[in-house]
């Protein structure tokens, strides 16, 4: 863990607003290696996106209130300067979006916006930022970068599109790359081949990349280690083999249930998770997820009114629920041979 | 299976104009979105329709509601051809054929109520309903798992899945024979989609509705339907039952869309990467605009050769009930289709021969 070089500490990123405030993040923590893969899985309104937001430092300018450490390479980003984290953005770290057309501006060429982000952090010519706009752009798989590079974002495919963000974030050999939701917005061939650039990018650059999704296939193909969100707050972190080989939250247990699955037996049924996500405005007393979880009157109503500390299940692998171990055990066992049925 | 089908469609077709000038129009090309699409579907059954953006499996459902018509082909509905009626013919159909939308937010009118958007269809089609419309709507609010009292509520008051319930109330509201939903799920997240998955299979069960699922995701038709079309660009190039199509897919881009599914299970070291590599098609899919020649797969395929550049594969049936456009199927063979996505890697090693 000496290596890390992003450590998340006790992140609460809040809103206020005239309905009241709204804990989009509440308490996360989390360190990530170079060269590793964070998944952050969570449905929408779990705090997932706001996190990395508030990692880039793009809730500069809003109303957000953000207490906690988020340190980069050692460096503290909360309440750093704009120009600073200005600085850091896109030389350090950098973000890929989910919708590719809107990320990018459509009246310039690809070429021209690639070059603009290397141009504002490197002392070059305009000649050497396109050479290195088109070197990118022939690196994640565009055919004749040369040509493509004078090219429109609106003469892109989707796929092509986020390859040409990808080569935009990572012109600057950013030491992080956050990736939000990357392939949400497209098909599924489409979306093997980028997962596949951001796996061979990541192993060629070297850099920390934090992967946000509601999808846990997707998360799976690349994570090493897998933070389960639920109401802004953390419900189980530990190793892609933690989460996937022994999940320890009813809430990952449920979200690895409700999904219909290629790689096992059909089932009948699906087992859904019961109710709806909560508003993050009246977040539930306690455990955030209690008025959904089949098994929070084992509590003894603690999960009513207390709200439950991360603890660790096993080496690295933290889990935030009431239920006591044999508890678990005892209610995994039910929902395995409900898997089975 | 003809013998109580409810949908025979043969050589359905829809080709959109495309044109240039405004005062001199002249149609300079066509986009073929849907082009000599076949299926039979029994009472009762549920047709899964997969394909990626731009293959058609939205206008097929359009042209089966009859909100586009059909440029060639037929739509036999219930023992009658609908494929040409005019909006007033249809009018009284509109009873029989219902939609599902895939965006909850935009498919229900923000000013009107819960009740008078699930009332709406009984008032359009002068329905009689013997305690009046609210106790009708009640109780089809009550079906679909919508608290009954919520009835002079507004959309915006409800989720995203409390939302898709009320589209699904108001498309029960005249007892449909056949409903086709449009990326029912789509928009939902995973959590919820469980839930309006089983609302759809229980509301089948107990009315005994026939439907079409249009979706992109492999996993969700492979739970819901019954029978599978696989399409690409506006053509058909698979279409059979579904435990045939998941355990042996015979045409090179099922199986290929089938291995570009992430699977939810953590990937052990260099190995299980590379085990996961799979099949990857290259590039997108080409315009519908100008679909290419013969075999509109073969640009993308790692099988093609000469023959599917020149000649059309027919929609053969290659085993009983297991229709397949391609000249060079994949065997299928049952070592192929191992429960742990045997079938994915067996072809990967021939796609490996290849390169």
């Amino acid at each position: 863990m000496a290596d890390a070089l992003l450590e998340v500490s006790d992140l609460h990123i809040h809103f206020p607003t005239d309905d009241g405030l709204v804990r989009a993040v509440d308490g996360v923590s989390f360190t990530l290696e170079r060269g590793r893969t964070l998944g952050i899985v969570g449905e929408s309104g779990s705090g997932k996106s706001v996190s990395s937001l508030g990692i880039m430092g793009l809730h500069q300018g809003t109303r957000a209130q953000i207490t906690g450490h988020i340190k980069l390479d050692g460096e503290e980003l909360v309440g750093a300067s704009a120009a600073r984290v200005r600085e850091l953005r896109g030389s350090k770290m950098a973000m890929i979006f989910q919708d590719p057309l809107s990320s990018l501006h459509p009246y310039y060429t690809v070429g021209a916006q690639i070059a603009e982000a290397y141009l504002v952090h490197n002392k070059v010519s305009k000649q050497v930022a396109r050479k290195h706009a088109i070197d990118m752009l022939g690196r994640v798989g565009i055919p004749q970068p040369a040509t493509r590079a004078d090219d429109y974002p609106h003469q892109f495919s989707g796929g092509m599109r986020q390859r040409a963000m990808i080569a935009m974030a990572l012109s600057c050999d950013p030491e992080l790359l956050i990736a939000d939701e990357p392939t949400t917005a497209l098909d599924v061939t489409v979306q093997a081949q980028i997962l596949d650039l951001i796996w061979d990018m990541q192993r060629e650059y070297q850099s920390a990349v934090i992967i946000i999704t509601h999808d846990l296939g997707v998360v799976a193909e690349l994570s090493d280690d897998i933070l389960v969100m639920y109401a802004g707050r953390m419900a189980e972190y530990g190793s892609a083999e933690d989460i996937f080989d022994a999940p320890g939250h009813p809430y990952t247990w449920g979200l690895l249930n409700s999904m219909p699955r290629l790689d096992q037996a059909r089932l009948d049924r699906l087992i859904p998770i019961k109710g709806t996500p909560p508003s993050l405005i009246n977040v539930p007393s306690g455990c955030p997820f209690h008025p959904r979880c089949q098994y929070a009157a084992e509590t003894n109503g603690r999960s009513e009114t207390e709200i439950p500390a991360l603890r660790p299940v096993g080496p690295g692998h933290l889990v935030a629920c009431h239920l006591t171990s044999d508890q678990r055990r005892a209610a995994r066992g039910g929902a395995a041979r409900l898997e089975d049925a | 299976m003809s013998g109580d089908a409810l949908l025979e469609v043969t050589g359905l077709t829809k080709h959109f104009p495309v044109t240039r000038g405004i005062i001199i129009r002249q149609k300079i090309g066509a986009v073929q979105a849907v082009d000599d699409v076949s299926f039979t579907l029994a009472a009762g059954q549920t047709l899964g329709v997969v394909g990626e953006s731009g293959c058609g499996k939205t206008t097929t459902g359009r042209l089966l509601t009859r909100l586009l018509e059909p440029t060639g082909g037929q739509i036999m509905f219930d023992g009658r051809d609908i494929s040409h009626l005019s909006a007033g013919q249809m009018r009284p159909l509109r009873r029989d054929i219902q939609m599902i939308f895939q965006d909850p937010y935009s498919s229900l009118n923000p000013r009107h109520t819960v009740g008078s958007i699930v009332g709406a269809p009984l008032r359009l089609q002068k329905v009689s309903t013997p305690h009046g419309i609210k106790a009708a709507v009640q109780d089809l609010l009550q079906l679909v798992g919508l608290n009954p009292e919520h009835y002079n509520r507004y959309p915006h008051e409800f989720s995203g899945g409390q939302r898709q319930r009320i589209g699904i109330a108001r498309t029960l509201a005249l007892r449909p024979k056949l409903i086709v939903a449009d990326e029912p799920v789509s928009a939902l997240d995973v959590s919820i989609q469980a839930q309006i998955i089983n609302l759809l299979e229980d509301l089948q069960g107990e009315l005994g509705l026939t439907y079409v699922v249009i979706a992109h995701d492999l996993s969700v038709v492979r739970h819901i339907a019954d029978l599978v079309a696989v399409m690409y660009l506006g053509k058909l190039v698979e279409l059979t039952s579904r435990d045939e199509l998941y355990a042996r897919p015979r045409h090179p881009y099922t199986v290929a869309l089938m291995s570009a599914v992430p699977v939810p299970a953590p990937v052990r070291g260099e190995e299980g990467r590379q085990r996961r590599k799979r099949i990857r098609l290259a590039g997108d899919v080409p315009s519908p605009l100008n679909p290419p020649p013969a075999c509109r797969f073969h640009t993308r395929c790692w099988k093609a050769q000469e023959i599917c550049r020149t000649t059309e594969p027919p929609l053969a049936e290659l085993d009983p009930g297991h229709q397949v456009a391609c000249h060079f199927p994949e065997n299928g063979a049952p070592e192929d289709s191992a429960p742990d996505g045997g079938a994915a890697t067996g072809t990967s090693q021939a796609a490996g021969e290849l390169s």
